[in-house]
């Protein structure tokens, strides 16, 4: 079990590793300088004292060479310090504090939605015999996946807070503000969970010891809930994991959509503001995020199938 | 037996956050694009039965009829709407849908059909520029990669993995805040985002043709490796990726106008598509045209991508 910790926790640190510079190379290697953007914003100033952005430009350090700004920036990160940003001279984690809860909340209710629809999708689908109505419900998850998410955000708002009048418009106001946009976030995720369960839930179906577990009397429903669904669920345990490490993206949309404040709207802002500093900042917790949450997924692997960590511990 | 295969496929979910994120990523947006079967039929002599089987779909041709439509729009937006898109008439404004203003009219009076017609345009040329940028770059390195093996083709899918792990909307988002603003930009951010999974495809394609005996033929008979590659992997290689290009176009809409619907694109007034959508945004309560109908364009067009994808790879990689 240590060494498989061990194993984990030095890919997640080459993942943030590969984050990290995959974003310096986006953002500070290609044309596009923050410093003269943060001077004049919009192209519409006519003068810029060239003495002020070299003095600025020095202050942030975007004067010295680029292996250097990659190096310090990159030391900074590993200290916890993910940069400052250059509109509001604070440090990115500090914004984060009043964003990151809201997020979490919308990132948490979505992934309890899409868990739930996909597994239900899924696993319905799969029970079904009849082949057309298996393939009817297996049809809807390519179909939520094809529809522009801040569109159906849009729609939902119209419908049920402008229509109907069932939930507030926008805000961070309780549970009822956070029915729509969990669904705007979580219903393209379930269709992927689902797609990923009902492909594997088929697979497993046509393995041996299904059939041994049905010529021993074990009905067609307990089989497909109890042996087949923990047997095919690794893949989309995987698939969970990876969403929900870049809900941010997601998030960037919804909160927009929806006027509430978190990481998202963070983001959208600071690209707005070509931010650069702030823009690395949140990929960076971004990134942190997806690799804890696959780390937690990894750990759970031995649990769903105890063979994952025998199997490493013979090997090791 | 099977309990060595669960285990091992596990572990391949397993190898760590990139590589997990590569396998897992490509397969939902490939759907059912995913080809396999190494006895693959020829070509030529599918194309016969396949073509017209594939055509006799009432669903597939009305996925043609959208997509040659909106085609027309883009290229010559004056033959389907007269209407100025840019002036409104101000005692029109907030009509609701009808015989005069099929799509209704906006806060100005404009009309919103000729809006999404004109729209058209811009919307599409970024979606081509995007899936040319992901196409071309992706497969050649894609190409070169499987081409050269070694430690190029090492370097380069580690490169691409971590690319693949990195959300589509994310790697756009960045790559807006470093370029600008623009439909120009926006589509080359949503055709950067796109090139990893251009780039598995074709390594795994050129894997696939590299050792077929002719190439090894080619080869022997002394033709030079860029001619191998263009005349015989390529050709060879093709299918997939025209397959995955056209599913690249629907999801290329999706990013260009969730992109100019956050405000990188265009600027109002100017028709496009995620641009209708937020402009209509504030009048949501009183008037649903201007945010429902050029959305629904929107999903029209990309299910009818979607759907020719679809036929496309069933076409070249035999049914499934």
């Amino acid at each position: 079990m240590g060494l498989y910790l061990l194993r984990r926790l030095g890919q997640a640190a080459v993942v943030l590793w590969a984050a990290f510079t995959v974003s310096f190379v986006i953002l500070y290697m290609l044309p596009g300088d923050p410093v003269a953007i943060m001077l004049n914003p919009g192209g519409q100033a006519t003068y810029v004292d060239p003495e002020a952005e070299a003095a600025l430009r020095a202050e942030l350090g975007f004067d010295k060479p680029l292996i250097e700004q990659y190096f310090t920036r990159l030391i900074a990160a590993v200290q916890g310090d993910f940069g400052t940003s250059i509109r509001t001279g604070e440090p990115v984690l500090n914004s984060l504090g009043g964003a990151l809860p809201e997020t979490l909340k919308l990132a948490g209710a979505s992934l309890l939605l899409a868990i739930t629809l996909g597994m239900a999708l899924a696993l319905t689908a799969t029970f079904m015999r009849a082949k057309w109505l298996r393939e009817a419900l297996l049809s809807l998850p390519p179909l939520a996946i094809s529809l522009p998410g801040f569109w159906v955000g849009l729609m939902l708002l119209q419908v049920f807070s402008f229509g109907l009048g069932w939930f507030p418009a926008f805000g961070n106001d309780g549970v009822a503000s956070l029915v729509l946009p969990a669904i705007t976030l979580g219903v393209p995720t379930g269709a992927v969970v689902a797609q990923v369960l009902a492909n594997s839930l088929g697979a497993t179906w046509r393995q041996p010891f299904v059939e041994v577990a049905r010529a021993k009397g074990v009905s067609r429903l307990r089989t497909h809930l109890v042996h087949v669904l923990r047997n095919a669920a690794i893949p989309s345990l995987t698939i969970v994991g990876l969403i929900v490490g870049s809900s941010l993206a997601g998030a960037v949309v919804v909160e927009t959509v929806y006027s509430r404040s978190g990481v998202g709207r963070l983001l959208q802002g600071a690209v707005a503001e070509q931010d650069i500093p702030m823009v690395q900042g949140l990929v960076l917790v971004s990134a942190v995020a997806f690799v804890v949450v696959n780390l937690l997924v990894d750990l759970t692997y031995p649990l769903v199938d105890p063979r994952i960590t025998t199997r490493r511990r013979v090997g090791a | 037996m099977s309990d060595i295969v669960t285990v091992s496929a596990a572990e391949e979910g397993n190898v760590g956050a990139s590589g997990a994120a590569g396998a897992a990523g490509a397969e939902p947006t490939r759907g059912t694009g995913g080809r396999s079967g190494p006895a693959e039929p020829s070509l030529r002599r599918r194309a016969g039965s396949g073509a017209v089987a594939a055509f006799l779909r009432p669903g597939l041709i009305l996925s043609v009829l959208v997509l040659l439509v909106v085609i027309g729009w883009a290229l010559v937006p004056t033959w389907f709407t007269s209407v100025d898109p840019l002036t409104g008439v101000p005692a029109e404004k907030f009509t609701p849908p009808g015989a005069a203003h099929w799509f209704g009219t906006d806060e100005t009076g404009r009309d919103l059909y000729a809006r999404t017609v004109h729209g058209a345009g811009l919307s599409l040329q970024a979606t081509v520029i995007a899936v040319a940028i992901a196409m071309f770059v992706g497969t050649t390195i894609g190409m070169v990669s499987g081409f050269v093996g070694g430690v190029v083709d090492d370097v380069l899918m580690r490169v691409v993995d971590v690319l693949l792990a990195i959300p589509g909307l994310l790697l756009s988002l960045m790559i807006v805040a470093a370029l600008g603003f623009g439909t120009t930009k926006v589509a080359i951010a949503v055709g950067v985002a796109g090139i990893a999974s251009f780039a598995r495809v074709a390594r795994g394609e050129v894997l696939r043709v590299r050792n077929a005996p002719y190439v090894e033929a080619a080869f022997a008979s002394g033709v030079r490796w860029p001619g191998v590659l263009a005349r015989h992997v390529l050709p060879n290689s093709a299918g997939p990726l025209v397959s995955l290009a056209t599913l690249d176009f629907g999801t290329a809409i999706l990013s260009v106008s969730a992109l100019s619907f956050l405000g990188y694109g265009e600027m109002p007034p100017t028709p496009e598509w995620g641009v209708l959508i937020s402009d209509g945004r504030n009048y949501l309560a009183s008037a649903w045209w201007l945010t429902t109908l050029p959305g629904l364009v929107i999903v029209a067009v990309v299910l009818a991508f979607n759907r020719i994808s679809r036929a496309l790879s069933a076409w070249s990689g035999g049914e499934r």
